[in-house]
């Protein structure tokens, strides 16, 4: 099994607003608008350096998102922060005709997504938005694991014309990802030839933890990095998945809607094999700590671990 | 300023258009767009500094507008053609399979002339206030107007966009509301009233000014104060007070006529009330 330097701890988020504050010296097309949340978001070192592209728009996303329409289409490139919650449902008919449907090089930057938001429990925790992202035409949608990742994200958007969802996260997690990023591109990042693990986002971390455990017990699991969840990286899926016979899936989302079904449908269209997937069971979140969540909602490592056994006796079966 | 009577005989072309293009394909929203046709012509005809025969999206250094209320897209689409956007035939395409004059105004089919989605109502101020930022941020001393429906009012994201506009002192903004006093189910004061209107925007922070929108001479001179008037660290609000169907004698005041196509009795009662100008499509 391939071995992760963790070079820190350190939240998504701050991979976030360090890479849109150098987009900002690079750049003066780039502005950022906020929805009163600048710290949370990690935006403050553009708010300082760039106070004429920096665009403090109060409690309000709806008008943000449609601020953000307005400025793309005058050729700047926005960016937005909020959280995640209140980057996509509360303000999903703006992104949908103003944006989308309108085709505007808009960036939704979304922070505090899935459970490890934490204490402030389920009315925070949005674990529908990638399925709402993903139904919506024209959007691109990626979900990054580490702050390395975010980083590099961050900067791939900007050079990319179009609408992009940008989903990251609030807790410290460790940073191990590879220091290249290519939009549409699923990361592999340990070879194995008895399951095919498909990780998103925040548990990218725990799929790795869990084929470590699993060679412990004398199967060797490939660990794919799927960042961009749309346009989905068949290709690096189905190669994989035609090697291990089975698969699981992985992400701090509702299993409506998320990476497992896109993987699925996948599956079931171009290669029916078995099929796990860890994810929230149709349920809100509630208030705890991060790690604590994860364990509770079924989506840790062990969790993750348990699935691989499953796929791979199903496989065998 | 242009020749009135000029303007008015466009005018009365676009109302012709109006009504035949919704007649055509038997649905469409007549009611507003005869009500705001007289405004859209001033504005396409005589204030906007534009570019109808190289239509740019970003627009720097020139007007641009936005129709909130995108279901009067009946209207806009016949002053844009009208006005060189895109040839006038091809409004006999409206809301038919394979158009580019969708039935809401869209950028999807790449109509010269339309910079943004609308039909989904609410969403057209913050798009203009964006656009109002972007050219200050450029030093672009050029305008940003928008039109919105009364009902639109209703929804929140007028009022999120009009608190941040006069928060930050978005001057370069002319935005216009088409009081017709009608929505789809009954009249405004029915529906959900909206109280003091121009006491309203005041409150929110805006420099409010009133105009006739059937009355071409009004309109006019309202446009050009809103144009002295921006610049002067408020955004400009102009509450419009049309007439819903304005033009049609049977259609004028009644909200019925908000959605619904004419017949073809009442096609040919309509266009003989409104004299062919500029040649039918």
């Amino acid at each position: 099994m391939k071995q992760f330097e963790v070079r820190q701890r350190k939240d998504t988020r701050s991979g976030f607003g360090d890479a849109l504050y150098e987009l900002g010296k690079e750049s003066d097309k780039v502005v950022a608008l906020c929805a009163d949340l600048t710290g949370s978001l990690k935006m403050d070192a553009f708010k300082k350096e760039f106070p004429d592209r920096f665009f403090q728009t109060g409690i309000a996303e709806a008008n943000m998102i449609g601020m953000a329409a307005g400025m793309a289409t005058a050729g700047l490139i926005p960016f937005t922060g909020t959280f995640a919650n209140f980057s996509t449902g509360r303000v999903y008919d703006q992104i949908r005709q103003s944006v989308a449907y309108s085709e505007k090089n808009v960036k939704i930057c979304a922070s505090h997504s899935g459970l490890t938001l934490g204490e402030d429990g389920a009315t925070h925790q949005v674990l529908e938005d990638i399925a709402m992202m993903r139904a919506m035409p024209n959007m691109t949608v990626i979900n990054t694991c580490d702050y390395t990742q975010t980083f590099l994200a961050t900067k791939a958007i900007a050079n990319f014309n179009g609408p992009v969802y940008l989903r990251f996260g609030r807790p410290a997690v460790p940073d191990f990802s590879p220091q290249n990023f290519e939009i549409g591109k699923g990361v592999l990042l340990n070879e194995g030839n008895d399951v095919c693990i498909i990780a998103t986002g925040h548990l990218v971390w725990e799929a790795l933890q869990a084929a470590e455990q699993l060679e412990q017990k004398g199967y060797s699991a490939e660990v794919i990095n799927i960042h961009t969840i749309k346009p989905l990286d068949e290709d690096i899926i189905l190669k994989s998945a035609a090697k291990c016979r089975c698969v699981v899936t992985a992400e701090e989302h509702e299993l409506n809607g998320g990476l497992g079904e896109a993987v699925a449908s996948l599956l079931g269209r171009k290669l029916p094999l078995p099929l796990e997937m860890i994810g929230v069971n149709d349920s809100f979140g509630e208030s705890g700590k991060p790690m604590e969540l994860l364990e509770k909602y079924g989506l840790g490592a062990s969790n993750i671990l348990e699935a691989t056994l499953r796929a791979v006796e199903r496989r065998t079966a | 300023m242009s020749d009135i009577n000029e303007l008015k005989r466009i005018a009365t072309q676009v109302r012709r258009d109006i009504v035949r293009m919704v007649h055509g394909v038997s649905s469409g929203h007549p009611g507003g767009s005869l009500g705001c046709a007289d405004f859209l012509v001033a504005l396409y005809f005589d204030v906007l500094n534009h570019n109808p025969k190289a239509f740019n999206m970003e627009a720097e250094n020139e007007d641009v507008f936005f129709l909130s209320n995108g279901h009067i897209s009946p209207a806009w689409y016949s002053v844009l053609s009208r006005s060189g956007y895109f040839p006038v035939s091809e409004l006999s395409t409206f809301r038919k399979l394979n158009s580019r004059l969708q039935g809401h105004p869209t950028t999807a089919e790449r109509l010269p002339g339309i910079r943004i989605a609308s039909g989904s109502l609410g969403q057209g101020l913050s798009v203009a206030i964006g656009v109002a930022e972007a050219k200050k941020l450029k030093g672009d001393k050029s305008l940003v107007f928008s039109l919105h429906g009364d009902g639109e009012l209703q929804e929140g994201q007028i009022w999120e966009a009009a608190m941040y506009a006069a928060a930050n002192n978005i001057d370069n903004l002319i935005s216009v509301v088409d009081y017709n006093r009608q929505q789809i189910d009954g009249t405004v004061e029915e529906v959900l009233s909206l109280g003091d209107l121009k006491a309203k925007w005041e409150a929110f922070g805006w420099n409010v000014l009133e105009v006739d929108g059937n009355d071409m001479a009004q309109l006019l001179n309202t446009l050009e104060k809103a144009k002295n008037e921006a610049f002067h660290s408020k955004p400009i609000m102009i509450l419009m007070t049309t007439i819903m169907g304005k033009g049609v004698s049977f259609m004028e005041n009644d909200h019925k006529w908000h959605g619904s196509p004419p017949n073809d009795e009442q096609l040919a009662q309509a266009l003989n009330e409104l004299q062919e100008s500029l040649g039918d499509y």
